[in-house]
């Protein structure tokens, strides 16, 4: 049995002291070692941004790829070997603008990923411009006289995708954003996690304190349902998406590949490539 | 007696011009004739002139004839627009409910019969193309039992009636013209074929089919003019093989999702044509230094942007060649007919393993959707090689070290694993890293991961990169061409020929990396050398020139109107350069 030390790597993270990175890296360790993982069994496929290093930083089978486009990658790998557990990873930016269509359709496909994003609402690696979830009025960079454009609510926006698994944390909440991607990993299905991660450097409005003061924890609202979606939509309204905990679950939906006629129960990348030549001759014979 | 008939259906889009063209050439290929069709068609879903043009030949043929025997017209715009092409002693057969008038100067002869009253009569104006169908075989001596089994197949789900109904149109097609032709009409008769069994298919078939050989499980791709057929055949297929094809939403999403599963030690495939091509070209990057396997299929159209979608094209050649930003290794393999297209398409699989880079396996819109007949093709060339791949448990390391993943070579392949082989962590990253995939900016590995990856491709081993047709030591011209272009320069070489020229003929088969060694004896015993290509800036004459040289007699023979090459326009294009040096 592994235990989350087998999850580290020799590798020294290059985030800022203080960044919100490092307890999500700690949290996906110990829920891998948690739900029974080896590392060899795990592939994390990462983004571009601060954030995307995180492949780098985990002890199992990385895949760093290019902006935007982790989702794909990663819906990829799972194809083709059902056994791994493949959880994907990047920023805001890196999931909600360059990749959002990614992220919408992977939510619809229902293939069995687990998606973690750091949402810092700026963008880190670039030094500080406006990012989809930064809040209207936001001065950066690239909005010296404030962002002008509407923050996207991502929350609702998945929840009307199809998403089967949402959850919201944050990540000093170290024990409960464990627990949360240890029930995304066993979800059959995608499962959308949205960490809020403080940038300590470029942001300066959303903070630590910020997030401790406007987070509502699910918990505490009586009476809510996770597997109500039109409770979960309303709550999210009403918090303006502050919320943390498990927003949404439909554990009766099948994922992409239950779904698949003819797919493979055996990892697909265990197959014999050879095509018999009766089967050949079948195929040709077709064309005559 | 003809030995070769060629023949053409025209009418509205959406109209059945396609089924009636299909319906006929199932049939013919049956007897044992050799067929090639090419449809001209439109990006709508219906109205607008379409036609499906189809050569019938007791020889082999793979290029649209340059003039024409029969013409079938559903419409007046048929006839107007396709009459040019038909030479004095021609048939046009025109259905008599627009009553067809020849233009001014048609010397082919118009027969009226009435395709969408017999069919009413029969039950619906819909079988008007089977009317149209019993016509034509009765014009060429074709007997009506021919269709009979094509006929079942197509319309015996629907009950024993249609199948029934849809005889007699073609009977009564059939004795329509036939009377008409007791009236003085001519008939064309066909020479009897061989009765031999073979193929009729697209090249997006042939390519599909041979990625299912070639050990493709996964396809993922978004549909596009002139690729979607090659995802469509692989739907239906996959899953008998525990496999299936994704669509995704867009292009960008089809490659990276292809270099995720082949990362996973799937072969996987997209499939797409230049705006397709556009989207990809950061993941081609991304292929190219993680070393990750990666097969795409490009069919060329009309560009740039959207251009000419549903139009003949080679002009994705360079980009295909160069693109994405940076420098990585890359192949281009061109075929020219739809078997080199089936073989070549396991072949893909096999050098994007063996050489862990992508392969990008070039087709063009003519390529992919002529219809042709194929001999069989031949089981025992399927073979399936996957280079430095590790498919067995790794010993056990200390400190958490990585696989050297990325490890420096002699010829520059390094072993590979695949995600979930135990003790086989390593990483990968689209960063310049280290052997073992950690990001690293230190100049000296730079330097030897930029090296090592380029080295792979530098001794790549492929059996037959160029199609030679040698037939004299020294030459009056060489004719080069990739692709399509193949089945016209080879029809256009025997009245060159005729004329009093020497014509040597080499169709690049591998066009990336470019097999100057292989072309240059060829070159230097060639007077003049003349590049057949469609796109407007002579693409594959500049390959030629910077990787070969002989750049003093290099022309370039260039066509991109949108219509493929007829064998005629090589033919007089080419003797006017030799005769005054210049078209």
């Amino acid at each position: 049995m592994a235990t989350f030390k087998d999850f580290r790597n020799q590798v020294k993270p290059n985030w800022c002291p203080g960044c919100g990175d490092f307890s999500v890296q700690a949290a996906i360790q110990r829920a891998a070692a948690n739900v029974g993982l080896e590392p060899d069994d795990l592939a994390v496929v990462s983004g571009i941004g601060c954030s995307g290093r995180i492949s780098g930083y985990i002890n199992a089978y990385g895949f760093h790829g290019i902006h935007g486009r982790s989702l794909p990658i990663a819906q990829g790998v799972k194809m083709a070997n059902r056994d791994l557990t493949v959880i994907a990873s990047g920023g805001d930016g890196d999931g909600f603008a360059i990749g959002m269509g990614h992220t919408i359709h992977a939510m619809r496909r229902n293939i069995d990923v687990t998606y973690i994003v750091m949402d810092n609402q700026i963008y880190g690696l670039t030094k500080g411009q406006t990012s989809p979830t930064s809040a209207e009025g936001f001065k950066t960079k690239s909005t010296p006289s404030g962002s002008i454009e509407s923050s996207l609510s991502i929350m609702e926006l998945a929840l009307s995708s199809g998403c089967g698994f949402l959850a919201q944390s944050f990540s000093t909440d170290l024990k409960d954003l464990v627990a949360i991607i240890e029930q995304g990993i066993e979800h059959k299905g995608f499962s959308l996690i949205n960490v809020f991660s403080p940038c300590v450097t470029f942001n300066k409005v959303n903070t630590y304190d910020w997030f401790k003061q406007n987070l509502v924890s699910l918990s505490d609202i009586e009476g809510y349902d996770p597997t109500n979606r039109m409770m979960a939509m309303q709550t999210l309204m009403e918090h303006d998406g502050l919320v943390k905990g498990l927003i949404y679950h439909n554990p009766t939906r099948p994922s992409y590949q239950e779904s698949v006629k003819g797919y493979s129960g055996e990892a697909l990348s265990k197959q014999n490539l050879t095509l018999p030549e009766e089967k050949f001759k079948e195929l040709m014979t077709e064309f005559m | 007696m003809i030995e070769q008939l060629s023949w053409k259906v025209g009418g509205q889009q959406g109209e059945g011009i396609e089924s009636t063209g299909e319906i006929f050439a199932i049939a013919l290929n049956r007897l044992g004739y050799y067929l090639y069709g090419y449809r001209h068609f439109s990006s709508r879903i219906k109205g607008g002139h379409t036609n499906n043009k189809i050569r019938v030949s007791t020889k082999e043929v793979r290029s649209v004839s340059d003039d024409l025997d029969m013409l079938i017209a559903f419409d007046q715009e048929t006839i107007d627009v396709n009459a040019h092409e038909l030479h004095s002693g021609g048939i046009i057969i025109g259905d008599a409910k627009f009553k067809p008038v020849k233009p001014e100067g048609c010397k082919a002869e118009l027969v009226s019969i009435p395709f969408s009253e017999i069919a009413t009569e029969l039950g619906t104006s819909l079988m008007k193309n089977m009317v149209a169908i019993g016509a034509t075989s009765a014009a060429l001596g074709v007997d009506t039992a021919t269709y009979q089994a094509v006929v079942e197949e197509i319309f015996g789900r629907k009950g024993e009636k249609v199948v029934t109904n849809n005889m007699e149109a073609i009977q009564r097609g059939a004795d329509a013209f036939i009377q008409s032709a007791g009236k003085g009409v001519q008939t064309l008769s066909l020479k009897k074929a061989d009765g031999k069994n073979r193929m009729f298919m697209i090249g997006n078939d042939a390519i599909a089919l041979g990625a299912l050989a070639g050990g493709a499980r996964l396809m993922a791709a978004y549909p596009i003019t002139p690729a979607s057929e090659i995802m469509e055949y692989l739907i239906k297929k996959l899953p008998e093989f525990g496999g299936t094809v994704i669509q995704t939403e867009d292009e960008i999403a089809a490659a990276t999702m292809a270099i995720g599963s082949n990362y996973a030690g799937v072969r996987t495939l997209t499939a797409s044509a230049g705006p397709g091509l556009s989207l990809m070209m950061e993941a081609i990057g991304l292929s190219g230094i993680t070393e990750t396997p990666l097969v795409i299929v490009d069919t060329q159209r009309g560009g740039p942007s959207t251009g000419l979608p549903t139009k003949q094209e080679q002009s994705d050649l360079l980009a295909m060649i160069y693109g994405t930003h940076g420098e990585i290794p890359k192949i281009v393999i061109a075929p020219s007919t739809v078997e080199e297209a089936f073989y070549d398409a396991i072949e893909a699989f096999n050098l994007a393993e063996e050489y862990q880079c992508p392969v990008i396996l070039l087709s063009d819109l003519q390529l992919s959707l002529g219809k042709q007949t194929v001999e069989p093709l031949d089981y025992h060339k399927i073979n399936i090689r996957r280079g430095k791949l590790n498919d067995q448990e790794l010993p056990e390391r200390e400190d958490k070290s990585y696989f050297k993943r990325f490890e420096v070579t002699d010829d520059g392949v390094s072993n590979r694993v695949i995600p979930g082989t135990k003790n086989g962590i390593f990483h990968v990253t689209g960063v310049e890293h280290d052997e073992t995939g950690k990001p690293s900016e230190v100049p000296q590995n730079r330097k030897d991961q930029m090296e090592k990856r380029l080295r792979k491709i530098s001794n790549l081993s492929f059996p037959f990169p160029i199609y030679k047709r040698e037939q004299h030591e020294e030459s009056d011209v060489l004719l080069i061409g990739f692709n399509s272009t193949r089945g016209s320069i080879e029809e256009a070489i025997p009245r060159l020929e005729e004329d009093g020229f020497k014509v040597n003929h080499a169709q690049i088969r591998l066009v990336h990396p470019f097999p100057a060694d292989e072309l240059l004896p060829m070159l230097n015993r060639a007077k003049k050398v003349v590049v057949v290509e469609h796109n407007a800036t002579g693409q594959l004459a500049s390959l030629v020139k910077m990787n070969a040289g002989h750049g003093d007699k290099i022309e370039s023979l260039l066509k991109y109107d949108g219509n493929p090459f007829l064998p005629g326009d090589i033919h007089q294009q080419c003797k006017e350069m030799l005769v005054n040096g210049h078209i």
